[in-house]
């Protein structure tokens, strides 16, 4: 009844071409988004805000960047921990050598580095595509993380060849190493999202999004109307590298601090992957509804037990936990191949029937 | 089309409802210790000892003496899997009711370090962690006792050179360091590469890659140098394969010598016959023949509280276990004298306890672990104490020590840790020294 378009004419091509062509979605999104600025700030705890938002937040971002790769441009990637760890690496680089660089500006910075290095990498997608394409980035993959780990420049020779994030104000609010509250890191991570969601939303809606979405169709067809595979596909791996480079960096400064290599190791580039699937290839939405399960499920899993009063001991629980989580993974795939993104337009189709379903 | 509603609604309902079970349970007046095991994952046969031992002993403190100074002790395990990011998920869930975290990872430890002084929460990474910790003056929070991974590789070098018949007879030796590429694995390198400089040993470092399943190209490489002696800093799975590789190119077991992360049962046992005479550093006896665990059969085992098996009693990681255990109560102990408690301490004051633990031999006696740990000494200015090490060896059986207490070189370490302090606390971290000398 509430949700509902009747009455709301579209008279200009802006507003027919609008991200959210129907009033009511409009409200909702900006609603959320201003709700998302303020409460958790004002209301969440710590616990909340360092061990479930701030993780959410980045790994929708990274989702993001991969699924404008493998959901609208098809080019299956298994790559993203290695271009995760060019950002953060190169964003320790940066602003070790650039103190008064602001802190912004430099996770912008190793962003553009981890596209160009996503370009590189993303040269063989040329000639191989599919599962072998799969391959060739899993060598970028190992032979980052190789990199960072063997040449001691990266950590600036410190003996334990951990990086670490350094303090950084931005606007004179502290918003990265130890001292800066849980809130501040929220907020920074929040906005880059909101503001390279927005960017991706509209990416994909245009131009480069089309042409994206015709080389995965089918590249032979694109060709001949005249989409260039090579520019096309460049531009995806370094936009998505882009995307991936500054979650990799905030993964470092706003989430954990410090790092080491194995944190972006393969099961970080196979946790994305799985996000973008269980979200939904080729959906903004999906990424962050990926992103959302992978990270609140286990944590929900892990909890539940101890609220309910049940003392299980934690191994057993976490085996409980691992069957679980992998039995929904096959349960929503099962009931909804195209990812919980696709669940959402089916609620949202039903919703504007709402009450008289026919 | 019914079941996606249900769907639908179930998971914007777990969604929401995830974080928010995570209402701690108040246990009134105890003192609460958080107690990051991981019994799972690839890391588990070393993890499961260890956090039973950790049980094992708190519990004894709960039977025999009804706690620590009459209050009683709650654990709380939280599985990481030794996984960083699962650690932190948990020390973030605890930290609000705890006073001291045992990270029991490398990498976990590397990440709770900024974070503990502003949480007023101790982190003891006994025997891992940051060797540059050590310098109490720039970490106040942390604390490594009774010995750092460089210390350990000074008094590796010490008994190598007293095996050899003497320290300068390590001119011209060949030593191998095959170690676990990560920060952990390469603690030990800046030591042993100013040892070899100053005393004239050929040192090669081989790194091998996590999780170590992979190492015919090092040990092909072991093969044509040919070392006198391998240092081996090992973990979980990559210590067995090293030792089966090691006997399977007919190497001296007793010349190859694993750090205390590379010396338990479950490194050796894989290995069968060929592990027969390797040997591992260490900082306590291996055995259940001490006091200690007659009284943890009697108090805990007999009652039916043992968190495993009474044949395991005794493994290595379960006695590291018990001594961790014993260390952290130790230090609240200390704690609660100073500030003349009847209550649990606060973060603040088990501070103090750790900064000013002082565990005699007398006091070890008391406690049923003399023998088993040498008398331990920690100060402001140095949270590595006076830890000496020991060298055990397997006898096919059963571990067994070796050597008398090996003194490390302090006076080659300390100076280099304080660089690394410097390094790590000042410019990285932005800490600022502390004055011992205005410490009470």
């Amino acid at each position: 009844m509430i949700y509902r378009e009747a009455g709301q004419f579209k008279t200009t091509y802006a507003s027919d071409q609008a991200i959210f062509p129907i009033l009511q979605d409009r409200v909702i999104v900006a609603l959320a988004v201003a709700a998302a600025f303020v409460v958790p700030v004002a209301l969440a705890n710590e616990y909340w805000l360092q061990a479930v938002l701030i993780p959410f937040l980045i790994y929708a971002l990274a989702a993001l960047g991969l699924n404008l790769l493998t959901g609208y441009a098809g080019q299956l990637s298994l790559g993203t921990g290695g271009f995760m760890a060019v950002g953060a690496y190169a964003a320790f680089k940066i602003t070790s050598a650039f103190p008064a660089l602001n802190i912004v500006l430099v996770f912008l910075l190793s962003g553009v580095i981890a596209a160009l290095v996503g370009v590189v990498f993303g040269l063989p997608s040329l000639r191989i595509k599919g599962f072998y394409l799969a391959v060739a980035t899993l060598a970028a993959q190992f032979f980052l993380i190789w990199l960072f780990n063997k040449v001691a420049w990266f950590v600036n020779y410190a003996p334990s060849g951990t990086i670490t994030a350094p303090p950084r104000t931005v606007f004179g609010v502290m918003v990265t190493g130890p001292d800066a509250s849980a809130g501040a890191r929220y907020v920074a991570a929040l906005a880059f999202v909101a503001v390279f969601a927005l960017v991706a939303k509209n990416l994909v809606r245009g131009r480069v999004g089309r042409s994206w979405m015709a080389i995965r169709d089918r590249d032979i067809a694109a060709e001949i109307i005249g989409v260039r595979p090579l520019r096309t596909k460049l531009l995806a791996f370094a936009i998505s590298s882009f995307y991936c480079g500054i979650a990799g960096a905030e993964l470092v400064f706003l989430y954990l601090g410090s790092a080491e290599t194995l944190a972006f190791d393969i099961n970080l580039s196979f946790l994305v992957l799985f996000m973008v699937i269980i979200g939904g290839l080729g959906s903004v939405l999906g990424s962050f509804l990926g992103a959302a399960f992978i990270v609140l499920v286990p944590i929900f899993l892990t909890n539940v037990p101890h609220t309910a009063g049940l003392a299980l001991p934690v191994a057993l629980q976490k085996q409980i936990e691992l069957m679980v989580f992998g039995g929904l993974i096959v349960f929503f795939l099962i009931v909804e191949p195209h990812g919980l993104a696709r669940l959402w337009q089916i609620t949202k189709e039903k919703l504007r029937l709402w009450p008289f379903p026919h | 089309m019914r079941l996606r509603n249900v769907i639908v609604a179930a998971l914007v309902l777990v969604l929401a409802a995830g974080p928010l079970a995570t209402a701690a349970v108040a246990q009134g007046g105890s003192i609460f210790i958080p107690l990051l095991v991981y019994r799972t994952g690839p890391y588990a046969p070393s993890g499961i000892p260890n956090a039973n031992g950790f049980q094992d002993y708190f519990n004894l403190l709960n039977e025999r003496d009804g706690g620590i100074n009459g209050v009683k002790i709650a654990v709380e395990e939280c599985e990481t899997q030794y996984d960083t990011k699962q650690g932190v998920e948990c020390y973030e869930r605890l930290k609000s009711k705890a006073v001291l975290i045992n990270p029991y990872s490398t990498g976990i430890t590397y990440q709770l370090i900024p974070k503990a002084p502003g949480d007023k929460v101790v982190v003891h990474s006994m025997g891992y962690g940051m060797t540059a910790s050590a310098d109490g003056r720039w970490f106040p929070w942390v604390f490594n006792f009774p010995m750092t991974y460089w210390s350990q590789a000074s008094a590796f070098v010490r008994y190598v050179g007293a095996q050899e018949g003497g320290m300068e007879k390590l001119k011209g030796k060949k030593i191998v360091h095959i170690f676990h590429n990560s920060p952990y694995g390469k603690e030990a390198n800046p030591t042993l590469e100013t040892l070899a400089k100053q005393l004239g040993f050929e040192l090669t470092l081989l790194a091998v890659d996590h999780p170590g399943q992979e190492q015919k190209a090092t040990w092909l490489q072991v093969r044509k140098i040919e070392p006198h002696w391998i240092y081996l800093s090992g973990w979980g799975v990559m210590n067995g394969v090293a030792v089966k590789e090691a006997a399977g190119i007919g190497y001296k077991m007793d010349h190859m010598i694993g750090n205390w992360w590379s010396g338990s049962e479950s490194d050796v046992i894989p290995a069968g016959d060929g592990a027969k005479g390797y040997k591992s550093m260490t900082f306590h006896a291996p055995g259940a023949g001490f006091k200690v665990h007659q009284d943890v059969i009697k108090h805990v085992y007999d009652k039916g509280k043992g968190a495993t098996k009474k044949e395991s009693l005794g493994e290595v990681y379960h006695n590291r276990g018990m001594i961790n255990a014993m260390l952290n109560a130790e230090a609240i102990r200390t704690a609660m004298v100073k500030y003349n408690l009847k209550t649990a301490p606060t973060g603040e004051q088990v501070r103090w306890g750790f900064e000013n633990l002082n565990l005699a031999d007398a006091q070890l006696d008391k406690l049923g672990m003399k023998g088993v740990i040498r008398p331990l000494r920690v100060t402001c200015e140095n949270h590595e104490g006076n830890g000496m090490a020991a060298v055990q060896q397997w006898d096919g059986k059963q571990w067994k020590i070796v050597s008398d207490w090996i003194e490390p070189m302090r006076e080659v370490v300390r100076p280099k840790l304080e660089e690394a302090a410097v390094q790590e606390g000042g410019e990285k971290l932005k800490y600022v020294k502390r004055d011992c000398s205005k410490e009470k």
